[in-house]
């Protein structure tokens, strides 16, 4: 950017790297630089649909104090402030996949905008350079190009405003700005220090600049911009600014205009102290503030009584100095204070969480039995005086809360009638506990009267691994590393898993203790110290040693370290987190335009391996749909010019792919109907059970299919190795070994999350992979685009969890298998959400609390809603009709 | 009927206090493992020279079991002893603890250690965790695959010497296992680095073994009752 830097490094510039606060998004970014406050992490969400903006800011001080604001460019700021702009035109930043016309949209008014002059102030959102970053990362070639163009723009701007000037004599300003900077992977989102740094350059004739003089960008923040805006306009500052003046742009101004500047500012700052701190006296940047504002009468008196200049002058130079100290210690307090919580919510949300939690805990040994029902009495008579005295006092307190809270409330927000119905929910909820808990307790002490005690010699090593896993994982989530990190926790808990099986098969092969023990001595650290307080128990429980063939036995033994070598592979494809995030990665290698070839190899040989593996569960008719369809697949990744054709080596023109990408959402389509409509046969008929299975096959192969088309081409081993260790598990480690339901449900889910990890997701939002929402797709559609995006993040834990609902339907005729997975399945997903929320809740004034611990719980809300999808599957795969467990994701935005 | 329980009893005790001092001197030679090398080699840390004192720590732990193993004798079972016999069986030996030495590695790197990078000191763990566990199995129970096979089964110890070492094994197993909790944490210590913390792991887990085993067998010796002697 030739003229950028001249202007930056000669021109009469200031140029500062604004730090920006994460979440590292446009809409939050944008409210950041006209309001100058904190957005909080809800913000993130609202960035795909934004609603107007209330709060004050730059542009409706300009619009009420006459200024006419034109704006052309990224749709959000149109929807942030509808009605501000006497002239606009949006550009849909969701098209990720586009670069160029993006901006072409925005430069075509450019020429008559800037030769009419009839406006106060122009906004100029390009979105192409974030695009390219998106689609091919920081080291395209396509960003050289861009900024190139981005230069001559802003050369054309600068060159009209300078001519402009010379005709009006008002000196103008242009301020280049980013909303956030761009990660190695070349997304954003998160708080690295590329994407945090943004740069800030401020070009006006006013300033003054001596040739020779260099100057060193420095680092201030984001919101400062907001406040330094309203001053050079003359504005108010607004209102939630927490931001300072950027001192050296008013440098060249008398000292008294200075220091009103000052003023200015640290009045609105010290106001919004007061507002937020109730013990704001005692605030050292309030002190500053009384001792500058002292300081500045006795100068104003100074300069009235036109003393000596040099007196003034050191006055004059002392008062700046203490105004720019409070500046810095207002803002830094007010920056970290602002966050505000809505506790009235956020306990109502714990508690109603709470309930549906012990709720199922103390539901769980009765579903778990052989019966497995699960019933919730929730018409109980004699809990209904109990019930109506609970909604009587919640209504009382919420009446008594909501008419003495000075601070907004999302609750007290809400209409009356919802409020009520959380209220009765609330109360239900606790009625449905307490004689859940009387039942339990009667039934206990029966028990307990017949001496029948078969609680822990039933368990295996494998239920206390699975057990203990589980809870370490829910412990592990409060250390803000391990939230992190947490990929590695499911890895390790996966590999434990495969020696732990590993260790059972080598059991159950060799009963008698002749042939391969090896592997046995180095697998037992598994089973650890709980066996050896079994030594002397008179039970032999015999292992269920059937007959297996030599071949057979072979492959049992060996397949749990074919699982283990996979995940290994799988494991350097994408590295994730944030410590090993930068550390090469098979999956950079080959997405890298040098090893094109080798990845549609690759691409070419994961799809034939999805194929071979799902195909041999379908019907005739969709076996041929699913081989089309991969193929489709590929067509459509040669087409946007991930792969190449062996016959097409060269580079062409790169199209969208709709033409391919809807031909695979026909045969997905296609799949997905056939399957349900065998699972309604076998349901109206309901005798054949064949069928059902092959219509449960098809369901999940159909998602197999969706799942390859949205992965991008060098996850696509993911996949294969996905399905290869489900086919693996199957015929050799679950059939011959016989677990029970709720066990093969938990390693399921192991699974699933650790395949979340392998496809290169994290805790972290610039992760998620949102160049899978746009596959296929002309223009943004909000609901197409964001169930796409969902699905291919979590195409893991989906795909495992549809994996589970057939093997254990296929497996199991026999009675409750299905149901007990389910309650299972919901009751492991929840007691993470459920415990991470309390966490959270506790740790709110945590300093990663933005950071890490927000995404990671935005993940986990998503990730519920899922898991009730997936209860519906599992419910409706059921023949008998059961309540779904938990729905209570309503809660994931109070923590928040 | 009672005299020979007395009798089985006093056997019971002298066979558990020999069992004591044996653990003892082997708590002894790791505690000397940390010191003596520091008199001798300058610098000498246990987190800064990690390779020199897991090789050290690996010597000293092999060569006090098998200098236990040829004073105690806890078993008695090789009635055959001629010479290319007895070569043949130490050979052997070796060949165990090589095999045992490569599978921890592969164990380890399936688990995540880096392939290339640091193989030295993977494969050091892999040798100090195998003195742990593999050279108390062939001191005591030869290279006899069988064996093994009944000791680490559900009901197949027929002594307190095997007793222990199933628990001392089983310890030194679950400390690394638990020492590769703390890597990916943000401390910042030295400790933290691979494969630091599973060393210091899997030595605390073999020293906490080694404390325990005589305790338990002590206060469970009512309820052990082995089949063949």
């Amino acid at each position: 950017m030739p003229y950028t830097t001249y202007l930056v490094e000669k021109g009469a510039s200031h140029s500062f790297v604004a730090e920006a606060k994460p979440p590292t998004v446009t809409m939050p970014r944008i409210k950041a630089l006209m309001t100058g406050s904190l957005p909080g992490f809800v913000d993130v969400i609202r960035n795909l649909n934004s609603p107007a903006l209330l709060e004050d800011s730059v542009i409706r001080q300009a619009k009420a104090a006459g200024k006419r604001v034109i704006f052309y460019g990224d749709e959000t700021w149109v929807k942030l402030f509808p009605k501000h702009f006497v002239e606009y035109d949006g550009t849909t930043s969701f098209f990720v996949s586009d670069y160029t016309e993006v901006d072409d949209n925005v430069t075509r008014h450019l020429d008559t905008v800037l030769k009419r002059g009839d406006w106060d102030m122009l906004i100029l959102h390009y979105l192409g350079l974030d695009h390219i970053g998106h689609i091919s990362g920081p080291s395209s070639p396509l960003i050289g190009r861009k900024l190139s163009e981005m230069d001559s723009v802003l050369m054309k701007i600068h060159t009209s405003l300078l001519s402009k000037e010379r005709e009006t004599l008002s000196p103008s300003l242009l301020v280049l700005c980013g909303d956030h900077g761009m990660s190695e992977t070349g997304s954003h989102g998160a708080s690295s220090t590329e994407e945090v740094s943004t740069p800030l350059i401020l070009i006006s004739s006013a300033f003054e600049r001596r040739p020779g003089d260099i100057r060193h960008p420095k680092r201030v923040q984001q919101t400062d911009l907001a406040a330094t805006l309203a001053i050079g306009l003359g504005l108010p500052i607004p209102k939630d600014s927490v931001g300072s003046l950027l001192f050296p742009v008013v440098e060249g101004k008398p000292v008294r205009e200075q220091l009103r500047f000052l003023h200015l500012n640290t009045v609105q700052l010290s106001r919004l102290l007061r507002e937020n701190v109730p013990s704001y006296e005692k605030d050292p940047g309030f002190e500053q503030f009384k001792m500058a504002e002292r300081l500045h009468g006795n100068w104003v008196k100074l300069y009235l009584e036109e003393s000596r200049s040099d007196v003034l002058l050191s006055l004059g130079t002392k008062v700046l100095r203490q105004y720019l100290g409070a500046l810095k210690t207002l803002s830094l307090s007010l920056s970290t204070q602002v966050a505000q919580y809505d506790s009235y919510s956020m306990a109502v949300g714990t508690v109603v969480v709470l309930e549906v939690l012990t709720l199922l805990l103390l539901s769980t040994p009765q579903a778990l039995c052989r019966r497995a029902d699960l019933e919730v009495p929730m018409r109980s008579p004699v809990f209904s005086l109990l019930f109506y005295l609970v909604v009587l006092v919640l209504s009382a307190i919420h009446v008594i809360v909501c008419t003495s809270t000075t601070s907004s409330c999302y609750l007290c927000s809400l209409p009356w009638l919802v409020a009520g119905g959380l209220m009765v929910l609330v109360s239900a909820l606790l009625c449905a506990i307490v004689s859940t808990l009387t039942r339990t307790l009667i039934e206990g002490t029966l028990l307990r009267k017949k001496a029948a005690f078969p609680s822990f010699s039933r368990w295996s090593e494998m239920d206390l691994l699975l057990l203990l896993g589980t809870a370490g994982h829910v412990l592990s989530l409060g250390a803000s590393s391990f939230v992190e990190e947490e990929h590695q926790t499911w890895y390790f808990l996966v590999n434990t898993l495969c020696l732990a099986l590993s260790q059972e098969t080598c059991r159950i092969c060799f009963p008698g203790g002749d042939g391969k023990p090896q592997q046995h001595a180095h697998v037992l650290q598994d089973r650890a110290a709980y066996k050896a307080p079994m030594l002397h128990r008179a039970d032999h429980a015999s292992p269920p040693s059937e007959a297996l063939g030599g071949p057979a036995q072979w492959a049992v033994l060996v397949s749990p370290w074919l699982v283990l070598a996979c995940c290994r592979l799988l494991r350097s494809l994408n590295q994730t987190g944030v410590q090993g995030a930068h550390r090469p990665d098979l999956g950079l290698w080959l997405t890298s335009s040098d090893h094109k070839v080798e990845l549609s190899g690759l691409a070419a040989l994961s799809l034939l391996m999805i194929f071979l593996l799902v195909q041999r569960g379908c019907s005739l008719v969709s076996r041929a749909a699913l081989a089309l369809g991969l193929l489709g697949v590929f067509c459509y990744r040669a087409a946007i010019g991930n792969v190449l054709f062996p016959w097409q080596p060269g580079n062409k023109g790169f199209s969208k792919g709709i033409i391919e990408a809807r031909f695979v959402y026909v045969f997905v389509l296609g799949i997905l109907f056939t399957g349900t409509k065998d699972l309604l046969k076998s349901q109206v008929i309901a005798a054949d059970f064949k069928i059902k299975i092959v219509g449960l096959w098809e369901i999940y192969s159909g998602l197999v299919l969706l799942a390859a088309l949205l992965l991008r081409p060098h996850n696509l081993p993911v996949l294969a190795f996905s399905l290869l260790i489900q086919t693996v598990m199957t015929k050799f480690i679950w059939k011959p070994l016989r677990h029970e339901a709720a066990e093969i449900t938990v390693m399921h889910y192991w699974f699933g999350q650790a395949f979340f990890y392998f496809q290169g997701n994290s805790n972290n939002i610039a992760t998620i992979d949102i160049s899978a929402g746009f596959v296929g797709l002309d223009t943004y559609m909000e609901i197409p685009a964001t169930f796409l995006t969902v699905f291919g993040t979590y195409a893991g834990p989906v795909l495992w969890a549809s994996h589970l609902v057939h093997f254990l339907s296929s497996e199991a005729s026999s009675g409750p298998a299905l149901s007990q997975a389910c309650f299972c399945y919901a009751l492991i997903c929840s007691v993470p959400v459920a415990t991470y929320l309390i966490l959270v809740t506790s740790l709110r004034y945590h300093l990663f609390i933005w950071s890490v611990f927000s995404p990671k719980l935005l993940y986990e809300g998503m990730h519920l809603l899922i898991t009730a999808a997936l209860c519906a599957l599992f419910t409706a795969a059921d023949q008998h009709s059961r309540t779904r467990p938990s729905e209570r994701w309503t809660l994931g935005t109070d923590g928040s | 009927m009672s005299k020979i329980v007395t009798k089985e009893n006093t056997m019971k005790d002298t066979d558990i206090k020999r069992l004591l001092y044996t653990h003892l001197l082997c708590i002894f030679s790791i505690i000397l493992s940390i010191f003596i090398p520091s008199v001798f080699l300058e610098n000498f840390s246990i987190l800064e020279t990690h390779l020199t004192w897991l090789c050290i720590c690996s010597v000293f732990v092999t060569a006090v079991n098998l200098v236990l193993y040829l004073v105690v004798k806890p078993n008695v079972s090789s009635k055959r002893s001629s010479l290319s016999h007895k070569v043949t069986r130490v050979l052997k030996c070796c060949i165990y603890f090589l095999m045992s030495c490569f599978s921890f590695h592969v164990i380890f790197v399936l688990y995540g250690a880096p392939l290339i990078e640091l193989v030295l000191e993977t494969f050091l763990f892999a040798v100090l965790l195998s003195t742990f566990t593999t050279v108390p199995c062939l001191c005591l129970l030869g290279p006899n695959l069988k064996a093994w096979l009944r000791v680490f089964s559900r009901n197949g110890v027929t002594s307190i010497w095997e007793n222990s070492l199933q628990i001392t094994t089983i310890s030194s197993f679950v400390g690394a296992w638990l020492g590769a909790f703390p890597i990916p944490l943000d401390w910042e210590r030295p400790w933290q680095v691979w494969p630091i913390s599973c060393t210091l792991g899997a030595t605390f887990g073999y020293v906490a073994g080694l404390v325990i085993s005589p305790l338990w067998i002590y206060w469970n010796r009512k309820q052990l009752t082995y089949k063949n002697n």
